[in-house]
């Protein structure tokens, strides 16, 4: 029997529990329309490939580090080191990646390195803060909201000295090599007339490798199984403390990547690089559904929340509102699409 | 059954600070037979299986398993060298479905780390088959029911097709038709030569189904024989130490006038149906049924903590709304809720926060709250309970589940309720201190007071009560009085619409 089959059986009271349900079920998708509607209709441009492809770029940008912390949150953590990563891994990218000749370069004598390379000493980068962060959280049974709060104050701390050797002396790093910048910015196809940056494939590639983890995976598995119920995991015989390190590393690899393509992104990049990007990714998550009672969450849900994030933000923007009043919509978005999609998992009496 | 051991473990000794939790202890296992393990709350049972499993490291002694020496570093170590283990509380990932639930820790893997979600389909369902349970693996663990989760369990212990099984209180919410069924497994593993270690509270299952009882009692051995030749009151005396004449106390209370009464009550999200009944001044009424029944979801409707859709509630002839608990606690009315850890104690609190947590407004002087009477109230409870504490400001965790609810009961009487309503108020109790819980209900029926008792142990409810409703599927099916019925007669109320 089909749901529409399903449906017609019903009496009415049922038929109106049904439809209340698929309105609080559906709720982010029937956001998603209302809001592009809405702005649609303010702002006729809105829907034009160049808007698209902007609101579509930067949630590519944000995605990969959402995803990260989407993992911390299943198992009922948060991770409010992820920005400051990101700044520190794009800082490093930055220096390692600066044009020969380029006045101001932090290492003078040094021609750009390779770009697997680089790319590989930031997923590293991220990966060993990462084990951090989780190997404190597991080991010392500690909640990671204060590992992770002693670890961004650490990188931060860190990011700043590496900021003043060589010839930078604390300045923004730029001058980014043509072959960075064009391997992340560059583009191989338009939409129309405008260009899809490259960033965006390489973030659906992370997204499709994350769901197989997620999915398809025992460590995937165990992850929910651990962020569920801890001893449940243990007395099946799950190594608890390797898997939320895993989670942890898996985190911060995330951010690393994101550090890689935020640095050519954004081509100058400071100390402040990536500051709060943390609290937006887990404004994401919980608005797509990732539940900070741990255990729930899905890749799909993850995707949803960057992009009504972003779409926010832009439309916010395209309405031309002003921009103090901007903080203060995010906020009750925020707060309104959490607490309609807390009704899906209210267990009513 | 055989006489070759397959299991021994000898003289474990296991130390907490400050406790001596197992001190010698020894068991041992013969192939193809149930062993049950027997004690009160705290007599070290868990403790000891805990040991056996890998979860508590022994300070001393030995285990053998087949003639070998071994000792499991973890529960992982432990399943994979045939020990598995159903724990008292439900272990489960529940938001998870039930074949993932089903292989957690032994996910079947493609490739070294490809999880296969068919081969996890196809094998739950296959053990699902052997075993006669009728449950789609696909299924989310919260959506079912707790016994439905309990069977899930004991098929995923004896999945790991291990020597020796731990079932740790198995039955404590399964219905009677779900325990004949986890009995028929266990035939099925004595056959196959497993070993059943067996821990539960039910005498008459415990005699029903097992080759050999050892009793334990604070940490130490009792006694270890052949079940053909225990008794429950042997058992009793070996668990408490010494004889229990009575299993209850005389009833000195006498119904007066009608003070509550239920008109029509239908819950908007469970499953209550036309709920009407009443209870008098002084009368203990009890109410029976099956495992979702639907008595608690009553309880919690009159109390205004779940929502209603239909019905009138009057308290001595005067309507009572009941909104909220908060409401129903001024209206006079007191719930003491089913599951005690969960809703119940206030656990890292000490005794005197839990017991005046409900009152507080009477302590308030202005916007402070009077330390002094509050003390002297918790005093009062921890006399008129006696409540076994070193002193007020004990963590209400460290005491044993009787005393926990001994403190509860204390809370609710501050509240100085008209109507009691009582769920489960013996669950997980020790023997003796179940005598106190039984004296104490009587004497608060004694003082005028309106008890309701919801129960699934029945003998408590015939003992315990004047009246007894039937639930089932929702509804009221019956009206015994206790003086003349039975269980039997009860029973059969009770599976009308099961």
């Amino acid at each position: 029997m089909n749901s529409l089959q399903r449906y017609k059986a019903m009496d009415a009271i049922q038929r109106k529990n049904a439809r209340k349900d698929f309105l609080i079920n559906n709720s982010l998708y029937i956001f998603l329309i209302a809001a592009v509607v809405v702005i649609q209709c303010l702002r006729p441009n809105f829907l034009s490939p160049a808007s698209i492809v902007n609101i579509i770029s930067l949630s590519a940008a944000n995605l990969p580090i959402a995803l990260g912390i989407a993992g911390a949150i299943i198992l009922t953590g948060t991770d409010l080191s992820a920005g400051r990563i990101v700044g520190a891994v794009a800082c490093v990218c930055a220096t390692l990646l600066q044009m020969s000749g380029y006045p101001n370069k932090m290492f003078p004598g040094l021609d750009p390195l390779p770009l697997p390379v680089v790319f590989l000493i930031a997923i590293a980068l991220g990966a060993l803060v990462g084990v951090i962060n989780g190997f404190c959280t597991a080991k010392f049974n500690l909640h990671p909201f204060i590992v992770t709060l002693s670890t961004q104050l650490i990188v931060y701390g860190a990011l700043l000295m590496y900021l003043m050797i060589g010839n930078n002396n604390g300045q923004s790093v730029s001058g980014l090599d043509s072959s960075y910048t064009n391997f992340i910015t560059g583009s191989i196809l338009s939409i129309g007339s405008t260009p899809i940056p490259n960033f965006v494939w390489y973030a659906i590639v992370v997204t499709l490798i994350m769901w197989f983890i997620w999915n398809k995976t025992s460590f995937g598995k165990n992850m929910f199984a651990v962020g569920s119920n801890p001893e449940a995991a243990n007395v099946s015989g799950v190594n608890v403390k390797r898997t939320i390190t895993l989670v942890f590393m898996l985190a911060g690899i995330m951010y690393g990547i994101t550090g890689f393509i935020e640095a050519a992104r954004i081509g100058s990049n400071t100390a402040a690089t990536g500051v709060n990007y943390e609290l937006d990714a887990i404004a994401a998550c919980v608005i797509g559904g990732v539940s900070f009672a741990g255990g729930i969450g899905k890749i799909r849900g993850v995707i949803i929340g960057v992009v009504l994030l972003r779409l926010i933000f832009v439309g916010l923007t395209a309405l031309s509102i002003d921009s103090n009043m901007q903080y203060i919509i995010k906020g009750l978005i925020i707060l309104i699409a959490c607490a309609v999609d807390m009704r899906k998992y209210l267990v009513r009496r | 059954m055989s006489d070759k051991i397959l299991l021994e473990m000898k003289d474990i000794c296991k130390n907490f600070p400050g406790v001596k939790a197992l001190d010698n202890v020894s068991l041992s296992v013969r192939e193809g037979t149930v062993h049950a393990l027997m004690g009160e709350n705290g007599a070290g049972k868990s403790t000891l299986m805990k040991c056996l499993f890998g979860i508590y490291e022994k300070d001393s002694g030995q285990i053998f398993l087949e003639g070998k020496e071994v000792s499991f570093k973890n529960p992982k170590d432990a399943l994979e060298k045939g020990v598995a283990m159903v724990h008292q509380e439900l272990n489960q990932a529940l938001k998870r479905s039930v074949m993932d639930n089903m292989w957690l820790g032994r996910y079947p893997k493609y490739a070294g780390f490809i999880t296969s979600e068919k081969k996890m389909y196809t094998e739950t369902m296959e053990i699902f088959k052997t075993l006669g349970i009728d449950t789609n693996p696909k299924e989310i663990m919260s959506r079912m029911s707790v016994a439905q989760r309990q069977m899930v369990e004991i098929a995923k212990a004896v999945s790991y097709d291990a020597k020796i099984i731990v079932l740790d209180e198995p039955t404590s919410s399964l219905t009677e038709k779900e325990v004949e069924h986890l009995f028929r497994i266990i035939d099925m593993l004595k056959r196959r030569g497993c070993g059943i270690i067996y821990i539960s509270h039910k005498m008459e299952e415990i005699l029903k189904i097992s080759d050999d009882i050892t009793v334990m009692r604070d940490g130490t051995h009792v006694i270890t024989a052949p079940a053909e030749q225990m008794t429950i009151d042997k058992i009793i005396k070996y668990m408490v130490g010494r004889e229990l004449s009575q299993w209850f106390p005389p009833k000195t209370n006498r119904p007066g006038d009608i003070a509550l009464e239920v008109k029509n009550l239908s819950s908007r999200y469970t499953n209550v149906k036309d709920v009407s009944f009443n209870v008098r001044k002084g009368e203990i009424v009890g109410f029976a049924g099956l495992a979702g029944a639907g008595r608690t979801e009553v309880v919690e409707n009159i109390f205004g903590i779940s929502e209603r859709l239909s019905g009138e509630i009057f308290l001595d002839g005067k309507k009572v709304e009941n909104k909220n608990a908060s409401d129903s606690i001024k209206n006079g009315f007191a719930l003491l809720t089913e599951e005690r850890r969960a809703t119940g104690i206030f656990g890292i609190l000490d005794i005197c926060e839990n017991t005046t947590i409900s009152n507080l407004k009477n302590y308030r002087k202005m916007l402070v709250l009077s330390d002094r009477q509050r003390k002297k109230d918790t005093e009062w409870a921890i006399k008129s309970m006696k409540i076994k504490a070193p002193g007020q400001k004990t963590q209400i965790r460290l005491l044993s589940g009787g005393n926990q609810q001994k403190v509860i009961l204390g809370r609710w009487l501050l509240t100085n309720p008209e109507v009691l309503m009582l769920d489960e108020p013996t669950r997980g109790i020790d023997v003796g201190a179940k005598y106190e819980i039984y004296q104490l209900i009587i004497e608060m029926a004694a003082k005028g007071k309106a008890v309701i008792m919801v129960s699934s142990e029945l003998p408590e409810l015939i003992g315990v009560c004047d009246r007894i409703y039937v639930m089932s599927g929702g509804r009221i099916v019956g009206e015994v009085s206790a003086n003349d019925t039975s269980q039997e007669e009860i029973m059969s109320l009770a599976s009308k619409f099961a």
